[in-house]
Parts: structure tokens; C-alpha cells; sequence
């Protein structure tokens, strides 16, 4: 991998024009802007969840059970008022509207993706740059993460989540715990070059605390590679939160996950696809959104790992 | 070589011991009771004393994980409280589903990727090479059960081509068992061609570089003869690495289409062993499963003895 990059970096070098500052080049990549784009319209469709048309996402009505997407229908609200109201994405076999159910979906998945990646940040962060400082927590610190890395993630997250029975936060850190040994390995890498830049050895020369080093010398020099890094881990996350809630392991089944909604629809998948195939393609593009911004971002902010994977 | 081998044999030792470390650890980090949890909700006292008495929980932590190295050394897995058999049995009996599916899903990954990226790389900057890497993202973002309902809706119910779901034991006839694994194995095979298709263009491109292609191709040899034995040869270590590491995918993939395909495999095994929450086989399947991907690992490593005559000596 090593010798790749050295190679790589002139392929790149010839299409990042040094005179742009990495702001410019961020506006300019067209990858940047669509998967920018497509997350602000989640975060939107996220915010405003309450107000595009759709009813709680648990009320239920046995009247409209498995009606077909376009259908109307009714739906008793929890006063028990009678709403006459379309079922753009038809309805579950409870009666529930899943139109409704995928927009308020997408605040799990959002806040899921974003608090994984966060927390797979600060775990990476503070074990990186102590074990790319002190010689003897990096010899325990990179054993127990090549150990938790010999375990595929997914089984890590469903053992966790076994134990700890479903809820948001028990999910976040089921997957933050399989991908935190990543980014502590990145950070870790990146630590052991920057400490033999110049400027760190001049902070030394001038008495520099080490812990002013790390802080103020070595970790503003790894933030492009870790904005990389947290977006492919916030993708990641959506995905195997989906993938928990989907196999029945993940968050109660009484909150509307994208995962959740495609549990539901299992059964009788053959008559009813929509059950399916509408929270799954909102899943799909949102993950091909966050991947997509993602290689952009590596692309313009960190053209030495552009190459890597 | 020989040398090389014994380095790399060791090497695996730490992981497989913090494997079994973590493993250990699991249950013992838990609220509550690693004997009550271990019997299962539905266990009396009596069965709850006995597995305590086993594990030996009245000793010292380092007591315990002697014992329980001592059981896991001899396969003594535990016994599962929810299918009433030896957790080994039961890895035995969920074997032979599991690794067609996987052994299929690698043929058919390896068969497909490799040379879609020699062509990329190939082709580097073309339309081939813009489409390819396209999917390739679309690969690693399409969820394997969505794309599973896809294909079944698709190539399943809409056409009939394929059974919906189910599984035939090879036992039952050739013809029967790989007609049911085909769409499994391609759903599963997509994220996988992801990844190597990736990888193969990579490493084919930075070999295209290499002045020994412009020898190759000064001397007159065929262009195909160029790119398949000297940029393919020599791009072979990374790729064969990537299959290695591909597996920890291909095991996460394996739980979700078998339980997607209804496939009696071990991913099956696990997703009904943790909604019963059935601890011991839980507890078998991962370390099965980590040591299945920490010995793969240690294959491909070995395999570059083949792929790179620099290490035999």
C-alpha cells in the first residue's frame, strides 16, 4: 500500500492545482456538491418530518391495511378523529401510512450516522495520538484493536446488541466499537509521520509540553484525512443499523427505522413489495450519497490517500 | 521461506488470543449474571448452579479464562439452551450451507472483478473505467437485502428464473443445490465485486507504469500477453490481500442473505441464536467465525510465497 501512494501522488498531483485553496477545490468537485446536496435534503426531510404531509408514524388503522402506494385511505388518529389521507408509499399490514414511516425514518438513520461517526472520532483521536506518542500504550492499545479488527464487524455489533437489548444508544456504540479501531489506526499512522515534521521537532527543541504537541501541532494536521474518514464511517453506520434493525436485532420495532420498516414487510414481500423496496431505496441513496460525498472530500482534501481504496 | 511461514504462523497468535480475550470478556463486561445469561430465561436454579460450577465463577477472573480456554481448546463450546445440542454439533450441522454459499460467492467474485478491473486500468480514464468504478461505489452502498429483494422480485417472482428462497443439500443431487445457491451467491457477490474490481484497477494501473511494460511491449508481445503476465503478475499481492480482508465482509454478508434466502447456514444460526439469546452458540459462532477470518488471513499471507519468488529466499 505504501509504495502505491508514492506513485499515485503524481497522478494526482496534476489534477489539484495548487494555487486553489481546498475550500475552492471543495466547491468545485462535483461529487462535494451532489452528496452535499442530497444531505442537506435528508437533514431537511429529517427537521421537518412533521410538516411534509405525513401523520404519526405509529398510528395504525385495520381498515387500510396493505393498501397499494397512491391508494386513500383512512387513518384513526390517537383522539380518534377519522383523517381521510393518501397512502403515497401504500401501508403496512397494521394500517400504518409508510410514507409517513420512511420520513420519520430518516432521523434515525441521520442521527445513527452522525453520532457513530462522532463517537468512532473521539475514540480514534484519543487512542491514535497516545499510541503514536507513548511507545508502551501503543504496543497494548494496537493488540487489542488488531484483536477487535479479526472480528467482522457485524458480529461484533449483533453480539453487543444481543446483550445490551436494542436502543439507540445501545446501537451507536455496537457499531462504534468495531469501527473505532480504524480510525485509531489512521490516527495512529498519521501521529508516527507528523512527529517528524520540522515543526514538531522545533516545538521540542523550544520545551514544547507533549501534550501541546498532540494538541495543537499534530492533531489540527489530521483533521482532512479524519472529515474522510467519519464520512465512509457515518455510511457505514446507516447501513449496519439498517442491517440490525432488518434482521430483528437492532432498535425496538416500535420506532420507524428504515431497517424496522423492511422487517415488517418480510412476510409478505411477494404480494406487497412497496413494504420493501421504498424505505430500501431511500437507504441506498443515502448511503450512495454519503459514500459519493465522501470520495469527493478525499479527493479534494487529502489527495495523498486518494488513491488507497 | 521456511522462516518467513514460521514469522507469519506466529503472528497470528495475538490476535487469536484477543480474539478469545474479547470473546471471554463479552459476557463477563455484561450486567447481570454470566451463569443466568448463559442458561438461557427459561433455565431453573439447578441448571443455572451447574453451568456456574463449570465455568467456575466463584474463582478469580484469571481462573476462569483457564477454564474457559481449557473448554474452547477441547471444542467444548457449551451447549446450546435453545436447540438442546452441543454448540460444535450444531457449527457442524450449519457447515455445509454456509461455505457453498461462500465458496461460490468468492468464484464467482474472483471470476467477474478481476478482469473488469485489468480492463479499467486498461482503459484508465475511459468510459469503461468511469462505469466500473460508478458501480463499484454503487456496489459498496447498495444494501445486500435490498439488493436481495431486488433480484428475488426481478429474477424470482417477476420471471421465474430462480427458486424465491430455500436450500438443497449437495447430498440431494448437484443440479438442485447450485440452482438454489446461484442468487444468493450473486447478491452476495456484488459488494465483493466492489471491491476487488477496485483494488485489481489500482494495482494493474500502478504496474502499467512500470518500465518493464514498456520493455514487454517494445519487444512486440500481445497486448493481452502484457497486461496478464506482467501487469496482472505483478499486481497479484494486492489483490489476493484484499480477498483475504474481503472475507470480513463476506461473513457479515453471509448473515444477512441467509436470512434474506432462508439458507440454514451458520448466518441463519446467529441471527436466531441472538433473537433467542441463546449465549452459548452466539459465543461459538464468533469465535468460529474469527477464526475462520484470522486463518484466511494467515492463507493469503502464506500465498504470497507463490505470487512473489522475492520472499522464497
Amino acid at each position: 500500500m505504501a509504495q502505491q501512494d508514492t506513485s499515485s501522488l503524481s497522478v494526482e498531483a496534476a489534477s489539484v492545482r495548487p494555487q486553489q485553496s481546498a475550500w475552492q477545490r471543495m466547491r468545485a468537485s462535483g461529487s462535494v456538491r451532489f452528496g452535499a446536496i442530497f444531505l442537506f435534503i435528508l437533514i431537511f426531510i429529517s427537521v421537518f418530518a412533521p410538516w411534509l404531509g405525513t401523520v404519526d408514524p405509529t398510528l395504525f388503522d385495520a381498515a387500510s391495511r396493505d393498501l397499494l402506494p397512491g391508494k386513500f385511505g383512512e387513518i384513526m388518529t390517537l383522539e380518534g378523529e377519522v383523517l381521510k389521507h393518501q397512502f403515497l408509499m401504500g401501508s403496512d399490514s397494521f394500517g400504518r401510512d409508510i410514507y409517513s414511516r420512511v420520513i420519520y425514518g430518516t432521523q434515525v438513520s441521520l442521527l445513527v450516522g452522525l453520532l457513530t461517526a462522532l463517537a468512532s472520532l473521539a475514540l480514534g483521536i484519543v487512542f491514535g495520538l497516545l499510541s503514536g506518542y507513548i511507545r508502551w500504550v501503543d504496543s497494548v492499545v494496537m493488540r487489542v484493536m488488531d484483536g477487535l479488527m479479526a472480528i467482522p464487524s457485524i458480529l461484533i455489533a449483533i453480539a453487543l446488541v444481543a446483550l445490551w437489548r436494542g436502543s439507540i444508544t445501545t446501537v451507536i456504540i455496537a457499531i462504534t466499537i468495531p469501527e473505532g479501531p480504524r480510525v485509531t489506526r489512521l490516527v495512529r499512522s498519521l501521529v508516527l509521520s507528523i512527529r517528524e515534521e520540522p515543526y514538531v521537532e522545533a516545538a521540542i527543541a523550544i520545551g514544547t509540553p507533549t501534550w501541546r504537541i498532540m494538541l495543537f501541532h499534530i492533531l489540527p494536521n489530521t483533521v482532512a484525512p479524519l472529515v474522510v474518514q467519519g464520512t465512509y464511517i457515518c455510511a457505514a453506520a446507516i447501513l449496519v443499523e439498517a442491517i440490525l434493525s432488518f434482521l430483528g436485532v437492532g432498535l425496538p420495532p416500535d420506532i420507524p427505522t428504515w431497517g424496522n420498516i423492511m422487517a415488517e414487510g418480510r412476510p409478505q414481500f411477494i404480494q406487497y413489495p412497496h413494504n420493501i423496496f421504498f424505505p430500501g431505496i431511500f437507504l441506498a441513496i443515502t448511503v450512495l450519497a454519503v459514500n459519493i460525498l465522501g470520495d469527493g472530500l478525499r479527493d479534494t482534501l487529502d489527495p495523498k490517500m486518494a488513491k488507497r481504496l | 521461506m521456511i522462516a518467513y511461514i514460521l514469522k507469519r504462523l506466529l503472528a497470528t497468535i495475538p490476535a487469536i488470543s484477543v480474539v478469545a480475550v474479547l470473546v471471554f470478556m463479552l459476557l463477563r463486561l455484561t450486567p447481570g449474571d454470566p451463569a443466568a445469561i448463559l442458561a438461557g430465561d427459561a433455565a431453573s436454579p439447578e441448571q443455572i448452579a451447574q453451568i456456574r460450577a463449570n465455568l467456575g465463577l466463584e474463582e478469580p477472573l484469571l481462573v476462569q479464562f483457564g477454564i474457559w480456554l481449557k473448554q474452547m481448546a477441547l471444542g467444548d463450546l457449551g451447549e446450546s439452551f435453545y436447540f438442546k445440542i452441543k454448540v460444535i454439533d450444531l457449527i457442524g450441522q450449519r457447515l455445509e450451507p454456509t461455505l457453498s454459499l461462500a465458496a461460490l460467492t468468492i468464484v464467482i467474485a474472483v471470476l467477474v472483478s478481476v478482469p473488469l478491473g485489468v480492463l479499467a486500468a486498461w482503459r484508465f480514464g475511459g468510459w469503461f473505467d468511469r462505469v466500473l468504478m460508478g458501480f463499484s461505489v454503487m456496489g459498496f452502498s447498495v444494501p445486500v437485502f435490498v439488493l436481495a429483494y431486488i433480484l428475488i422480485w426481478l429474477l424470482s417472482v417477476k420471471l421465474g428464473w430462480f427458486p424465491v428462497q430455500g436450500y438443497k443439500r449437495m447430498a440431494d443431487g448437484f443440479g438442485p443445490y447450485i440452482y438454489h445457491l446461484i442468487l444468493p451467491a450473486v447478491t452476495l457477490s456484488v459488494i465483493y465485486i466492489a471491491l476487488i474490481a477496485r483494488i485489481t484497477r489500482a494495482s494493474v494501473l500502478e504496474a502499467l507504469g512500470e518500465d518493464y511494460i514498456r520493455t514487454a511491449r517494445a519487444k512486440g508481445l500481445l497486448e493481452s500477453q502484457v497486461l496478464v503476465k506482467h501487469a496482472l503478475a505483478n499486481a497479484a499481492i494486492p489483490i489476493v490481500t484484499v480477498i483475504g480482508i474481503g472475507i470480513a465482509l463476506l461473513i457479515g454478508g453471509v448473515v444477512v442473505t441467509e436470512s434474506v434466502y432462508a439458507i440454514p447456514g451458520l448466518g441463519r444460526l446467529t441471527v436466531d441464536a441472538v433473537l433467542a439469546r441463546d449465549f452459548p452458540t452466539i459465543q461459538g459462532v464468533i469465535l468460529f467465525f474469527s477464526l475462520v477470518y484470522v486463518l484466511v488471513n494467515l492463507l493469503v499471507d502464506l500465498s504470497y510465497v507463490f505470487f512473489d519468488p522475492r520472499i522464497r529466499y
